[in-house]
């Protein structure tokens, strides 16, 4: 799991989210959110990083915030060294991109899976023929061609999050976030999806930051994992270390609460 | 005789089938699980033995519970046993409580429905409930609605519902899916325990095999609408009959391999 250090392509330093939440009464102060705290984090080339972490521990405040589709309250992020936002987006905008968890909500139904692949290679406006492109990334994520004809919801939803990966892809991105991209599957849907994710950063070199409550889809997928709790990062290091000799109490209560198979011999 | 007796169960939506000429028998105090993918017919044939189909489903064969048919039953006999002698767990507990009810109130209706008793001793049972179910500050939480509290504990105040009437049969429809791992892991713990003591027998639904198989002794395999499998959990580990069962038990040991690759020694 040792490489020699590939270049930074995504940091963040003392980053913070913090979101005022609606008055209660109106003598009270207005109460604060802590969504994100402190949170450093490094992010090399070709990396498979996994976020981890409960239910409202961050981890989607955070994932946006690298995404810069939120502000952060206070702290930075830089891309390829250069702060964000940059002055000119369009290039960021395409190498990083997102994959969210329910592809029922993330893709428009009114449009055909052509449209949806296409929208992004037209909003950015990249020189290629756009055609050919969307053939390849559905290539790519091993749907037939003739599916471009089709809606959404003509599809399952295995075949759904495939579309939503193809759309991340078409633009050729160094980077693509995935926010618990199979938490709405099935187990054996669930399972196609990983591998598919597994061979695409593979083969396309791509890096990825994998976000998930689910030990064993990080353990799947990452080589370095950061554990989230209450905005903070508690833990981080390579994913073996990280699961197999857990430093912080709530790293071990999380690995030890993964469901198992019976013993059956 | 057994406790739960479905035969030749079909459930239609106008033309659709979607529970298709489905018969099991749970004896009582016997656990059965039931495993399949989203759209197989789980939550209906759930809804359909306590009397829950929507409007708009029919079911034709029969469900007998304790000796009596429930299908030729009208709501009002049929409520007699929801909630009394059978109980159901759901899987978002948010949506399935009373947004705007007391969750202590919640609990104390199925015991004034059946077991006749006064507001203020059916709140004493609710609080003795809540203790039972593990929630901290009881006499403090069935004055919380359900949106002030975690989703742990609103599955608790589920359970604390479905069991209020120490039910001969509990249905849990995916009751942990919507958890984090950690709440999970208490959640089944304490299910276990409950069903023990009250020697209830036990549906539990759900798409993963781990869950399952740690609290049953039987499983039922679904797809489309049918039981493609039902054996016990050592006979469908060791010697899976359907193609469907073998690819689910090849994924939960695979992934189970890949994660324990990681964290041997950790348990
Ligand atoms: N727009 C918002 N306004 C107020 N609070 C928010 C907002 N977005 C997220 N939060 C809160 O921030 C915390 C972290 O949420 P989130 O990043 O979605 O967690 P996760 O993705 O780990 O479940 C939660 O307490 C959540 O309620
Ligand atoms: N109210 C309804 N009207 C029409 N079809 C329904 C309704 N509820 C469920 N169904 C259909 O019944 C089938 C079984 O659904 P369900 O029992 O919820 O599956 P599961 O719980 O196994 O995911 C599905 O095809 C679903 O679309
Ligand atoms: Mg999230
Ligand atoms: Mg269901």
């Amino acid at each position: 799991m040792s490489q020699t250090m590939s270049p930074v392509i995504l940091e963040a330093m003392s980053l913070c989210r913090t979101f005022k939440l609606p008055r209660t009464s109106l003598s009270s102060a207005r109460a604060e959110r802590h969504a994100v705290v402190d949170i450093d984090l490094t992010v090399n080339i070709g990396d498979r990083l996994g976020i981890v972490g409960e239910s409202g521990s961050g981890k989607t405040t955070l994932a946006k915030l690298l995404l810069c589709l939120d502000k952060p309250s206070s702290g930075v992020i830089k891309f390829k060294t250069q702060e964000l936002p940059l002055a000119d987006m369009a290039k960021f905008r395409r190498e990083v991109q997102v994959v969210f968890q329910d592809p029922r909500s993330s893709l428009d139904p009114r449009m055909t899976i052509d449209q949806i692949i296409r929208e992004p290679l037209e909003c950015l406006n990249l020189q290629e023929d756009h055609d050919t492109r969307i053939d390849e990334v559905l290539d790519h994520v091993d749907l037939e061609r003739k599916m471009r004809a089709r809606y959404p919801h003509e599809l399952s939803g295995g075949q759904r999050q495939r579309v939503a990966i193809a759309r991340a892809l078409a633009p050729r991105p160094t980077v693509l976030i995935a926010d618990e991209p199979v938490s709405a599957l099935d187990v054996l849907v669930r399972d196609e999806i990983l591998q598919l994710l597994a061979g695409l950063t593979d083969n396309l070199g791509l890096t990825i930051i994998l976000i998930s409550h689910d030990l064993s889809v990080i353990a799947r997928l990452c080589d370095k994992v950061v554990v989230m709790q209450h905005g903070r990062i508690v833990e981080s290091g390579a994913t073996e270390n990280v699961f197999r000799s857990p430093q912080h109490q709530f790293t071990a209560e999380l690995v030890a609460a993964v469901p198992r198979l019976p013993e059956i011999r | 005789m057994s406790l739960l007796e479905v035969t030749n169960l079909v459930i239609r939506f106008g033309d659709k089938v979607v529970v298709d000429d489905l018969s099991f028998a749970l004896d009582a105090g016997e656990r059965l699980g039931i495993i399949g993918e989203s759209g197989s017919g789980k939550t209906i044939t759930s809804l359909a033995i306590m009397g829950l189909l929507p409007e708009t489903a029919t079911a034709t064969g029969s469900i007998r519970f304790e000796g009596q048919e429930l299908l030729s039953l009208n709501d009002r006999e049929m409520s007699a046993y929801r909630g009394n002698r059978m109980g159901m767990v759901f899987q978002e507990p948010l949506t399935s409580l009373n947004p705007l009810m007391r969750v202590g109130k919640q609990i104390a209706q199925p015991l004034r429905n059946h077991r006749d008793l006064s507001l203020k001793a059916s709140l004493a049972r609710a609080i003795e409930l809540c203790n039972r179910v593990g929630l901290p500050d009881p006499e403090r939480i069935v004055r919380a609605y359900p949106h002030q509290l975690s989703g742990g504990q609103r599955q608790r105040i589920g359970l604390a519902i479905a069991l209020a009437c120490s039910p001969a049969l509990l249905i849990a429809d995916e009751p942990t899916t919507a958890l984090d791992v950690t709440v999970q892991k208490e959640v089944l713990k304490l299910m276990n325990e409950l069903v023990a003591q009250e020697g209830s027998s036990l549906i539990f639904v759900s798409h993963d095999l781990p869950v399952v198989s740690a609290m049953t002794e039987t499983i039922a395999v679904m797809r489309s609408g049918k039981i493609v499998e039902h054996t016990t959990v050592s006979e469908l580990f060791h010697n899976p009959r359907h193609e469907y069962s073998r690819k689910l038990i090849d994924t939960a040991r695979a992934t189970e391999a890949e994660f324990k690759r990681f964290a041997i020694g950790t348990s």
